[in-house]
């Protein structure tokens, strides 16, 4: 029961402290605030960035073209070989009359010249519309096709892919090193900003130890304090993740300058951002007060 | 309370081989001039400050070899008096003296049955909602004297705790320590450098000078040579 009646008391005295100091826990607080904010932003962008990349990835596909005189049975053949392949995510296949009704459907001049084809003199290619898991292999995937017997020729957009694939790369570097860098720095802004506070009660601490308090039990109390420091700065930094994204979502209708940059929806994703902040800031509020407090312990 | 014997240095030497034993219930006085070495042997008492050679015992604690995370042990048999009270500016009064037993975890009735025990016997039951500022220099002392003693201290060290007093509020303080030493039977040992309370009091007196022992005695005189 002892445990539990003190770590009670290290909650009430927490939350007490926070009001009985309450200009050095505004600072404290504030400071949580501001630096968490530049966090929550970072890490919205840095996530959609990495969205898009992702959905441009998605989007590749590999355009597999089948000799005209192949059979419904040998496409049957084509396809179980090409799956085979370790990289495929999707295979669809697209026979001569649905590429051709497409075609037809997309514009009136097609429509016209195409109409008075017969099935037999069509001379379009049957395909296969190939989406890999690992944009990386493409080159290796398509080459490994383009060898199948009955395969007239495989087209993905080789040079443009290359190009996109490293810009992705630098992209997705940039913004996490950029995240990594904002929290570690956040980290130390709350760390100082707490020690500071905690500097201003020295002097309780000392007079905690006069009495018989152990180390820990002086640090308890002192680390819940950092937690709800950490989770009262927090608030606002979610409200802004909340409705701020939300608004910024309506506002561009969930996607900027192409349906192809699609922004995360709202969601699940800005709970999850939210839970990430509250997380960070509590994290970071307890390692602070606990830095600080120790640093008053060594007498 | 055993054998006490140690010296101490930090650049300069406060206490040179210094013996002492101090009995069970006793109240000693230790006199001696500025920078005698009076409050550093209060101070080594409650492991503030380590001696570098020597061993102090304290109700079977040796204090000199005690680690840093083991010093609530110690501070929990003593109880400590400061000249300035270090009283918890943002805490009541019985939340100051209540405190005490709190970091020990004691049972929330016990705590209150005790913190209002030891300010009745200081004298300050009818201020237990009050805060420090709110009260006299001898009233936050006698509060300060409250949390000292309300776990029930063996020891109780005081560092001249009537040094910010004037001579009338400083007799009521020692009304109030003789009062627990014959009552509780507390170890009471107190810094000071005030002649009067000294020859009033007429208890044992250790005179330190430049951090030597220069003289010990049962109902012992303020000696004007010790300063």
């Amino acid at each position: 029961m002892k445990p539990f009646r003190m770590f009670g008391r290290s909650i009430r005295d927490a939350f007490r402290s926070v009001f009985r100091n309450f200009s050095l826990s505004l600072a404290s607080i504030s400071c949580i605030t501001i630096t968490l904010i530049i966090v929550a932003i970072a890490l919205l962008a840095s996530l959609n960035v990495n969205n898009f990349t992702k959905l441009i990835k998605e989007d590749v596909t590999i355009v597999v073209f089948i000799d005209r005189e192949v059979d419904e049975n040998k496409i049957g053949v084509i396809r179980a070989r090409i799956d085979q392949g370790d990289n495929i995510a999707s295979i669809e296949y697209k026979s001569k009359k649905e590429i051709r009704e497409e075609m037809q459907a997309s514009s009136s001049i097609l429509e016209a010249s195409m109409r008075d084809w017969d099935e037999d003199e069509n001379p379009l290619m049957a395909t296969f519309q190939i989406k890999v898991k690992d944009i990386e292999k493409i080159e290796e995937t398509a080459s490994v096709i383009e060898k199948i017997e009955g395969v007239h020729s495989v087209n993905y957009g080789k040079t443009m892919i290359n190009k996109f694939l490293s810009a992705f790369k630098v992209i997705e570097k940039c913004t996490i090193v950029a995240v990594i860098l904002l929290i570690v720095v956040t980290i130390f802004l709350i760390v100082n900003t707490i020690k500071l506070t905690i500097f201003s009660r020295k002097r309780e601490i000392s007079i905690m130890r006069l009495v018989g308090a152990g180390n820990f039990s002086i640090k308890i109390p002192f680390v819940i304090e950092g937690m709800v420091l950490g989770m009262i700065g927090s608030l606002i930094p979610v409200l802004i993740v909340i409705y701020g994204y939300y608004a910024f979502y309506q506002h561009f209708d969930g996607q900027l300058y192409s349906p192809l940059i699609r922004l995360i929806t709202p969601e699940p994703f800005i709970y999850i951002i939210s839970g990430i902040i509250i997380l960070i800031g509590m994290i970071v509020g307890m390692l602070g007060s606990y830095q600080a407090v120790r640093r008053y312990l060594k007498v | 309370m055993k054998d006490v014997t140690m010296q101490y240095k930090n650049g300069v030497t406060a206490i040179y081989n210094l013996n002492l034993k101090i009995k069970k219930g006793d109240f000693v006085f230790v006199i001696g001039g500025t920078g005698c070495g009076k409050s550093t042997l209060i101070k080594m008492l409650y492991r503030e400050e380590k001696p570098i050679r020597g061993e102090i015992i304290v109700g079977g604690l040796n204090v000199a070899k005690l680690r840093n995370s083991k010093v609530y042990k110690l501070r929990r048999k003593l109880g400590i008096v400061f000249q300035d009270y270090r009283l918890l500016p943002k805490s009541t009064v019985y939340e100051n003296v209540a405190f005490a037993l709190e970091v020990i975890g004691t049972k929330k009735e016990e705590i209150n049955k005790k913190v209002l025990r030891a300010l009745e016997l200081v004298g300050l039951k009818g201020k237990l909602r009050n805060y420090p500022d709110q009260l006299s220099g001898g009233e936050q002392q006698r509060v300060a004297i409250a949390r000292a003693i309300v776990n029930e201290p063996k020891l109780l060290l005081c560092d001249e705790p009537t040094g910010n007093l004037d001579p009338e509020k400083s007799m009521e303080i020692m009304k109030v320590l003789e009062d627990i030493n014959s009552t509780m039977g507390t170890t009471i040992m107190m810094a000071t450098h005030d002649k009067d309370i000294v020859n009033k009091m007429k208890k044992r007196v250790i005179t330190l000078k430049d951090g030597r022992l220069i003289s010990d005695e049962e109902k012992g005189k303020y000696k004007n040579e010790a300063i």
